[in-house]
Formats: structure tokens, sequence, C-alpha cells
């Protein structure tokens, strides 16, 4: 039978002052936590442990009795992922116990050293364990949190914005892998439904680089566009993706692309029917003209 | 027997799919409407999809089939109301529909017929 719960319930205020004062020199970040959450938090992973320790067994961490101490230590390294510490901190939070439980050890069993090894090594095994938890908690949250800001920007990349009545613009921003391909294709269609659009521009501009299996994401969406009775026009190929294209013998000929954005409009509004004028009249009622020297104004 | 019902419009053929197109029934339309256009005299067939909402190879091939053959025919074929999950599936199982012409409706589908006729007869006046 181990004595280890006997000494952490008798000496539980040592230990507790003395890590809290080893940890006060060691890891403790004034920057991102306070001196009072600090001390609550050890006080309560304390009364924890003693009562994981007083009712379950030492040498493990299942069962009912640890239940409270997995709990708050998953709690403890979650927020502390988030604050901004780092994983060695945070291990560190759990493993600076260690020297004023091994005080508290050989205060109690200096006459016997086969004994004082044996607890030694249990309180070893026991704060390992509880130090790989904290670990897999933390590391648990921050992939979390990455999941989360992927599946964001990846929501956040596709937005599909309506130009003109039955004319819909989808500028692409960032590399186009097969899962964002999905996500474009699906939000495309949808709107393309929804708003009884004719017209889909999707602007490439913001893709860096258009290699076979983007050009390849691009057809396929195109082509169900297509298959809806959506027309979809390309814009925004940059010079050096037009030379990649073609190096790469990609066939686009069954899709309409232009340079800019703008042009791609006006394209639109001029299979609309639509022309654009000047508003004092003097215009000519050319659908694209007037569209053009504006554009190359803004530049 | 279920037939899915194909109906006279002036020179075209109007086929509105609103159940679960099955092997069998794919088969017959295409029978029917081939018959029908022959029968006719139609310049123009449009087939709106907007219920379906699950398709197979079979019926995708079958559409592009029905446009071949009505094509040969000297009809048109315009394919209106695909929904995005069907038209998401048909890209994925690899058929583009090349030969079929598509609008986003009913409405819209009926002009495109209208507008190719029209460019027919002009071309043939002019």
């Amino acid at each position: 039978m181990s004595k280890l719960p006997d000494i952490l319930t008798r000496h539980q205020n040592q230990i507790q002052a003395d890590w809290i004062k080893q940890m006060v020199g060691t890891v403790k970040r004034a920057d991102l936590m306070s001196d009072t959450e600090l001390r609550e938090q050890s006080r309560d992973l304390m009364a924890a442990i003693v009562f994981g320790a007083k009712d379950g067994n030492v040498g493990t961490l299942e069962g009912d009795a640890w239940e409270g101490a997995r709990q708050l230590l998953t709690d403890i390294s979650a927020s502390r992922a988030r604050q901004g510490f780092t994983p060695s901190e945070t291990a560190t939070f759990v493993l600076s116990m260690k020297q004023p439980l091994f005080t508290a050890i050989r205060a109690e069993l200096s006459k016997s050293p086969d004994g004082m090894f044996d607890e030694i090594w249990n309180a070893t095994l026991l704060l390992d364990k509880l130090a790989l938890l904290t670990a897999d908690a933390f590391i648990e949250t921050r992939e979390q949190v990455i999941t989360r800001q992927q599946q964001e920007m990846l929501e956040l990349s596709t937005p599909v914005v309506k130009l003109w009545d039955g004319i819909l613009a989808l500028p692409i921003i960032g590399t186009l892998d097969s899962a964002r391909t999905q996500v474009v294709m699906e939000s495309l269609l949808q709107t393309v439904v929804q708003t009884n659009s004719r017209f889909a521009i999707i602007d490439i501009t913001g893709v860096p680089t258009v290699d076979t299996l983007v050009a390849q994401h691009l057809l396929k969406t195109i082509t169900a566009a297509r298959l809806m009775g959506a027309e979809c026009i390309i814009s925004g190929v940059r010079p050096q993706i037009a030379q990649t294209i073609v190096h790469l013998g990609i066939d686009l000929s069954q899709v309409i692309t232009k340079a800019k954005l703008s042009d791609a409009f006006a394209l639109c509004l001029q299979m609309n029917g639509k022309t654009v004028v000047s508003a004092n009249g003097r215009g000519k009622a050319s659908p694209v003209g007037p569209l053009r020297s504006e554009a190359k104004k803004e530049e | 027997m279920e037939r899915i019902p194909i109906l006279r419009m002036g020179q075209f053929l109007l086929v509105t799919i609103q159940v679960d197109m099955h092997d069998q029934l794919a088969l017959q339309l295409q029978d029917d409407l081939t018959q029908k256009i022959s029968d006719t005299g139609a310049k123009g067939v449009l087939i709106d999809i907007s219920t379906l909402e699950i398709v197979d190879s079979f019926i995708g091939r079958m559409l592009a089939n029905i446009a071949a053959m009505a094509r040969v025919l000297d009809a048109e074929t315009v394919v209106t109301g695909m929904q995005p999950a069907v038209a998401i599936t048909l890209v994925e199982l690899g058929m583009s529909l090349a030969g079929v012409r598509t609008a986003l409706n009913v409405e819209s589908g009926m002009e495109l017929l209208y507008q190719m006729r029209g460019d027919f007869h002009s071309e043939l006046e002019g």
C-alpha cells in the first residue's frame, strides 16, 4: 500500500506553498496571468490531486476519483493554450510540483530509504501522467483553434457577390484545392439558383499559381454552372498565369477568359443587352467603350 | 405503366420530369420523345429537371442521347433548371453533356429555343 496519499494529505499546505514558490521562480508569466489566478489554480488542482490519491489508485489516473483532477487539468491547460503559454510552460506547471512533493516524502520517510525510493517512484509516475494529460489537452485546444480558423478562412475566402441583375462575381483568393473547390462550386451554384443569374465571373486575380489541378477544378466548376444554364467567364488572368496555362497545355478554349474583371463585366452587360452611357447624354451608346475608359482611369 | 408526359407547345415539345427517374422510365421517355418529334415535326425540345434530385451516369447519358437523337431529327434540346447537386454529380461523373443546351428555368429555356429557331429562320431568309 502506497503511503503517497497519506503524505499528500498531511503535507498538502506545505507542498502547495513550496510549489507556488517554485513556479514564481521558474515559469510564472506575469504578463499572461495574475498571481491570484495562479494561486487559485494551484490550490484547486492540489485539492483535486489529494482527493484523487485518497480514493483512487495512485498508479493510474483512471476512475471516478480522478475525474475532478482530470477535468480541472484539462480546463487549466485549455485556458493556458488560449492565453498564449508555450507547451513546456504549461507542462512545467505540473512538473514543478515534483520538488516540493519529493521534499515532503523525504521528510516523512527519511528513516527508510527503500520506502522513500518507492514513494518517489510513485510520485514521479503520477506527476508524469498529469503532465502528459496537460500536454494532450493543450495540443487538443490548439487543434481546435486551427480547425476553427481553417473553417473560417474557407468561408471568408469564397464570397459570391452580385454585380448586376443576373451577373455574379466570384473573386477567388488563395490556392484552390479540392476542399475549397467544393465549397466554391457549391456556393456559386447555390447563388446562381437563388438569384437566377445567367452569368458568373470567376476572378482569379488572387490565385497565386494555376497548375493543372487548379485548372481542372476551375473547369469542373464552369462545367457544372453551364449544366445549370449559367455562363462562366474567367477574369483576372495575369500574364505569368497565361504563360503557365499554355505551357501546361491546359485547354481553356471552351471558356471565355478576360484579363480584367471590368472587361468581363462589360461583356456580361453587353450579352445581357445593357449599355453603359455617360450621365450627361453625350456618351456614345457603345456597350463596352465608356466602361473601358473608366476602368483605365481608375488604374 | 408509368410514363412521363410530353406536352406540345407550338413547334416545341415540353417534358417536365417530376418523378424519380429509373432506367426503364428513361428508356421509355427516349422512345416516346423521338416518336413524338417525328410525329409532330417539333423544332425544339425543352426538358425541365428542376425537381430531379438524384442522377446517375445512366440518366446523364440518357439526357445526352436524347439531345443527340433530337438533333438528328432536326430539333434542338434545352435542359432547364438543373439543381446544383445534380450538376456537381454529373461533373464528378465526368459528364459535361457537351451537346446539350442549358438554361436556368423554363422561361429562359423557351426564350433560348425561340432564339435558336429565330436565328435559323433569319439564316434561311438572309
